[in-house]
């Protein structure tokens, strides 16, 4: 191995502080502007029509209701629609031809003058098909798998090492189960939302934009990568703005079909403004989700409850209209030591919505399974769950070979153990009652690959006395206003009054979007450069308009290194003796994520991430019917996200003294996804401990477990305690 | 949303002559659930007769030492009152149980009453269901039936009755109050809701034009006590899977699990707020122990159809109860 | 169309408008309080909540006629000039929001909690606040912000 340098890291004096939300004042005043919220002088207002088959092709429109209501100013579909000038990725190019891909695919789109015509108008288009069969249910026998080339993260979709089968076959315990988790919807609370205003090229603004686009996104520039040569513009001339972003979970890691419609819409009515707000049902079907998951996951161990075999076999789903394949068993690769390991995936590529990121895919769903594998094994090895882990704790990454950075899970584990309260030694299901409620506690480890994205440059421009400081990159609600401003400070070594920093419009230089945990890392790492290039062309008394502009150092680290967060998370859950009802009086988290850059922004993220992975766990599951094709929960009242109660005692932490040294100048890694891996684990866990019922399919809910319940009077022999 | 003409009715005579002149108008109260369903497509009114400006705004004591709710109170008020929270503890919990404080503030009591099922395909306008579109079929048979009904359910329709509040009146034998066109009539309350049969369309058992004016509860009875427990995924703001609305009054003597009389509603299994009568009389004068609770629940359940999608009703129902009347003979709250 | 006269954030407004448009189309798109947001179109989520004679609604499930002759509050009207409302300086000194779509919602209706109940518990600032969805914070410094504020006074009407 050569000796790798790494990055130069920074001196923390801002970074570190628990500085407030420099966006906070702003928010609370109902002033800081998402997408629909800018100005757009005279703004036509746009609504979708979906399609109401899932597979098939539109035979006819008839718009004539539609255009004859006042207010209606176009109604556009695939007969008249603008033409995308690049439609190989079919979810950029709608109303370009007569195919239904989906039930909910748009198939035409009204722009009015106010938003309550334009969805009278779209109601009014009637849409007839030819509908052709379609297969849209996720089944281990469905004819549609295939083995995908790669998976999302680019590994390859199976790998292999050592006999599985011959270490399964020879091990002393062994643990052969099917985990299953249902699809889910990221639901921001800002929907997705665009205003698409079409300057066209000879709009007297010389070089100026041709289109500009104000989004949510969690990526202005990751926009404009996308959509400049579907729309047939050159990129610097689509202008991409998204200062304000109401959260997005993955789902606005890149442009949906809504975007290209605004576009379009807007390129049929230039130059007037049109604004697009995907509803939230229709959220259901166009901005991506979480596929469903069913995993045979395999865990052979000897008698001392050491791995000799981890498989782990996925089949999920895709979609006809466009791929995407979730890494499920990604993290299974690294995650803990065994000779003998294979993961597998096999995709159907279904006619329905297109699956795409949210928060970890791949390893909130994989480390379920395998979480929960692991609390089965130390059941059946009678060990301790957290001795189990240890005694599995690799030296070096399994998959690579590579050293581990810093891989410091049984750290979280043992710190988690002693804050929690954890009582050592087996576990000892239907053990503890208080009142009519089982009390059971659980615990799961959690990891999340440490990322840093190419592409990024920041510019650093000395202005009055202040830096300014500008990168395309994203606040979705992280704090990156703040935490990027705290990197800055620190990278030119002068206070917080004297950034001014620039994110969020493309404006600014090429930036890689809020996702993969990777927003602070990668931004950070081009800002610092900048900022030291700036220093090494103009020194610590720069003038007045002094500027430079820097992308990202080689770091040869990244190829030697398996760089990755981890974390324990604990819970205790109470579940209703007769009506199955469960609660989670509390959770702990503990993370391993490098240097907090800020404190308060960090363990926000960490908390979030954690009820995330609570509602997971117990409420969130899209119902798709198969009979229809679109998912039928498509609404904040029967999709279930966790509500203010059903959090109680809530706690993150993470260890000190803690400096990532091989991924950036900052010190730092990622904490945006990590709280919601293993947390819906480490809750199953506790439910199996409250109740001696193990539910291998998410969520968990009262009527999974109600069947599993023993009746009171056996219950009340278990106990050993006949009294009530 | 399709457009309509919209008129505030002055006093209660026009506001149902308004309503019942016209077969596309209807009343609109706090319009919590109306206005969903005017977004949703799922309403398309051509008249919208707004009758928050009524005097049907009291609440006010009865002669017999009951209590009588204008059909205009919002959620929020007889839950907040003192002589609810006090004689019908079972009203003001089913109240608090329900939506948001924010829909308690705006939905009217009649309004809650009137308020449409929450199945999924009732509130999807592209897909069949015979309560929106009579003869389309119903699509939550065979499909998500997790909230549909197990008892009194039809081919043509499973759909749940989504009222906390219902449930509760239902145990109380209130009364409403109900102005038509020929004038004022008052039905008991077990005659306000209509199972689904082959029209699943009428909730109800009103008229068109008919309006909700009062519901008028009788005192309760001496000795009572009263809860309401709901069962749901979340630990607040969700539909109920079940829900039980129990009432009881403890015998003079004795163990306070020996009851003089018993009554139990049941809410999320049947198109009404499901009274259960034959469970009630296998309790009466028995010992509550859990399986005298048990039998006296699957009997009522004789009569229940379930699926694969609500098999699960029956346990839950069974525990529900307990939880409820356990709570009742001991005084120990264990579930909100 | 209908002609009516609403007070929001204190001014007097008349306007005309159509009986069908929502309460907060008519805020955001006649009036100009676009701090008010939609977040699930369905009543759900609680984003779009303000006050409507001082109690807290979803302004996406009312009809702007219904505030005909009403008073209406949004999270535009409720600092003092420059100065924060109570509540509106809790969730920024407790970081009570991230993405901050849920905060006016967020913030009104924890207003209107404590205008009920001045001095709650946890579980009843839980409660209180059921129709309020965040996606974000986990909601634990919502609670937080809720206790500051109460304890600032708020529910006792010397909160600003």
């Amino acid at each position: 191995m050569s000796e790798p340098t790494g990055p130069t890291l920074l001196d923390p004096v801002q970074m570190g502080r628990p500085v407030g939300r420099l966006d906070g004042r702003r928010k609370v005043l109902g002033v800081a502007p998402y997408a629909v919220e800018h100005e757009a002088e005279g703004a036509a207002q746009a609504a979708m029509v979906a399609s109401t088959v899932p597979r098939g092709r539109v035979r006819s429109i008839d718009a004539t209701a539609a255009r004859a209501l006042p207010g209606v100013l176009a109604v556009l579909d695939h007969t008249n629609a603008p033409r995308v000038a690049d439609g190989e990725d079919r979810e950029f190019a709608p109303l370009q031809d007569d195919t239904v891909w989906f039930r909910r695919q748009p198939v035409a789109l009204v722009v009015a003058e106010s938003s309550e015509v334009a969805r009278e108008a779209a109601a009014l288009v009637a849409v007839e098909y030819d509908e052709e069969p379609a297969e849209v249910g996720l089944r281990p026998d469905s004819p549609r798998l295939y083995t995908p080339e790669k998976l999302s993260d680019g590994s390859e979709s199976d790998t292999s090492a050592g006999d599985v089968e011959a270490a399964l076959a020879a091990a002393t315990h062994v643990v052969d189960e099917t985990y299953a988790t249902p699809y889910e919807h990221n639901n921001p609370m800002e929907p997705h939302a665009t205003i698409a205003t079409w300057h066209g090229e000879d709009a007297g603004l010389g070089d100026g934009p041709v289109l500009t686009l104000v989004d949510s996104t969690q990526g202005v520039h990751a926009v404009r990568s996308s959509l400049a040569p579907v729309l047939g513009i050159e990129p610097e001339r689509l202008e991409v703005v998204a200062p304000y972003v109401g959260g997005g979970f993955g789902s606005k890691g890149a442009p949906h079909v809504n975007v290209v419609l605004a576009a379009l819409a807007a390129k049929a009515l230039a130059p007037r403004p049109v604004r697009l707000t995907v509803t939230r049902q229709q959220m259901f079907a166009l901005v991506g989700y979480r596929t469903a998951t069913i995993q045979h996951f395999r865990l052979g161990a000897d008698a001392d409850g050491r791995l000799t075999a981890i498989s782990h076999d996925v089949l999920e789903q895709s979609a006809a209209i466009k791929e995407f394949v979730e890494q499920t068993g990604s993290p299974t690769r690294s995650m803990y030591a065994a000779p003998n390991r294979r993961t597998t995936h096999r995709v159907a590529r279904l006619d329905v919505a297109i699956p795409f990121w949210m928060r970890a895919p791949g390893e909130m769903p994989g480390m379920f399974a395998h979480e929960v594998a692991m609390d089965e094994l130390a059941h059946r090895c009678g060990l301790d769950p957290i001795e189990l882990r240890v005694r599995n704790e690799p030296d070096v990454d399994p998959e690579t070979g590579h050293p581990f950075g810093r891989r410091r899970l049984l750290e979280c584990l043992r710190r988690g153990a002693e804050r929690f309260g954890w009582e050592e030694g087996p576990r000892a299901p239907l053990s503890r009652r208080e009142g009519d409620w089982l009390v059971g506690t659980g615990v799961a480890s959690s990891t999340y690959p440490a990322n840093a994205m190419p592409g990024n440059e920041a510019t650093v421009t000395f202005e009055h006395g202040c830096y300014a400081v500008g990168i395309g990159a994203a606040d979705i609600g992280t704090g990156s206003w703040t935490s990027l401003t705290q990197v800055t400070a620190d990278a030119l070594g002068v206070g917080l009054e004297q950034i001014r920093l620039g994110i969020g419009d493309t404006r600014y230089p090429s930036a890689s979007v809020a996702g993969g945990s990777s927003g602070l890392s990668s931004w950070g790492i081009a800002i610092t450069a900048a900022a030291r290039a700036f220093r090494e062309q103009h020194g610590d008394r720069p003038s007045e308009g002094a500027s430079a502009t820097a992308g990202m150092p080689d770091n040869p680290d990244l190829q030697e290194y398996a760089l990755n967060s981890y974390g324990a998370h604990f819970a205790k859950v109470r579940v209703h003796a007769d009506t199955g009802q469960i609660r989670v009086p509390r959770m702990l988290g503990v993370f391993s994520v490098g240097r907090a850059v800020n404190p308060t922004t960090l363990r926000s993220q960490f908390l979030g991430g954690m009820v995330m992975g609570l509602s997971a766990a117990l409420f969130e599951e899209s119902v798709r019917d198969p009979r229809f094709g679109h998912v039928v929960t498509q609404d904040l009242a029967s999709y279930h996200v966790a509500a203010n109660a059903d959090v109680a005692d809530l706690d993150a932490i993470w260890l000190d003294d803690d400096v990532e040294t091989h991924l950036n100048p900052m010190g730092s890694r990622g904490a945006g996804e990590i709280g919601i891996v293993g947390s819906p684990a480490a809750i199953v866990n506790a439910v199996f401990d409250a109740t001696g019922v193990r539910v291998r399919d998410l969520p968990v809910t009262a009527d999974k477990l109600l069947a599993g319940l023993l009746p009171q009077r056996e219950r009340d022999h278990v106990l050993g305690d006949a009294s009530a | 949303m399709t457009p309509f003409t919209y008129t505030r009715a002055h006093d209660p005579a026009s506001a149902v002559a308004a309503v019942a002149g016209r077969p596309d108008a209807v009343f609109l109260a706090g319009g919590s659930n109306l206005v969903d369903h005017l977004k949703l497509g799922v309403a398309t009114p051509g008249e919208v007769v707004d009758v928050t400006g009524l005097a049907l705004t009291g609440i006010e004591d009865g002669s017999d030492g009951g209590l009588r709710i204008g059909a205009g109170v919002r959620n929020s008020d007889p839950a907040a009152d003192a002589r609810v929270r006090e004689r019908y503890p079972v009203l003001a919990r089913a109240l608090l149980a329900g939506a948001s404080p924010q829909i308690r503030h705006q939905a009217s009591t009649a309004g809650n009453l009137l308020q449409r099922t929450r199945c999924v395909y009732f509130q999807d306008t592209t897909t069949p269901c015979n309560k929106r579109e009579p003869g389309s079929g119903c699509s939550a048979i065979g499909g998500y039936e997790r909230y549909a009904a197990i008892l009194g359910a039809s081919p043509a329709c499973v759909a749940t009755h989504p009222s906390d509040l219902a449930v509760a009146l239902r145990v109380l034998d209130a009364s409403v109050v109900v102005l038509g066109p020929d004038g004022e009539r008052r039905l008991p309350f077990g005659e306000l809701h209509r199972l689904p049969g082959d029209d699943p369309s009428r909730d109800t058992t009103l008229a068109h034009g008919e309006l909700v004016t009062a519901v008028e509860l009788p005192a309760p009875p001496p000795g009572a006590r009263s809860t309401y427990v709901k069962v749901r995924d979340r630990a607040s703001y969700a539909f109920a899977l079940v829900s039980v609305a129990a009432l009881l009054v403890p015998s003079d003597a004795g163990d306070p699990r020996d009851a003089a009389q018993v009554r139990l509603a049941f809410g999320g299994v049947a198109h009404v707020p499901w009274r259960a009568t034959r469970a009630e009389e296998a309790l009466t004068g028995v010992r509550l122990t859990d399986e005298a609770i048990d039998a006296a629940v699957e009997l009522e359940l004789e009569a229940a159809t379930t699926s694969e999608g609500t098999a699960y009703k029956r346990a839950m129902l069974r525990g529900t109860v307990r939880a409820a009347l356990r709570e009742l003979s001991t005084g120990e709250r264990t579930l909100r | 169309m209908t002609r009516i006269n609403v007070k929001v954030d204190g001014v007097d407004h008349t306007d005309e408008v159509e009986p069908r448009m929502l309460l907060v189309h008519y805020l955001r798109e006649q009036v100009g309080r676009t701090g008010t947001v939609v977040g699930c179109d369905t009543s759900n989520c609680g984003a779009c909540t303000v006050h409507l004679d001082g109690r807290s609604v979803k302004s996406c499930n009312v009809l702007a006629v219904q505030a005909d002759g009403h008073e209406v509050t949004t999270i535009e009207g409720i600092a003092d000039g420059d100065r924060l409302h109570a509540m509106q300086q809790a969730f920024h000194d407790c970081h009570a929001l991230q993405c901050g779509y849920c905060t006016p919602g967020m913030i009104m209706q924890s207003i209107d909690l404590l205008n009920d109940n001045p001095n709650p518990s946890e579980d009843e600032i839980r409660h209180g606040l059921e129709g309020n969805l965040c996606r974000c914070t986990g909601y634990h410094n919502i609670v937080k912000a809720v206790q500051q504020a109460a304890g600032a006074g708020v529910g006792g009407g010397g909160g600003r």
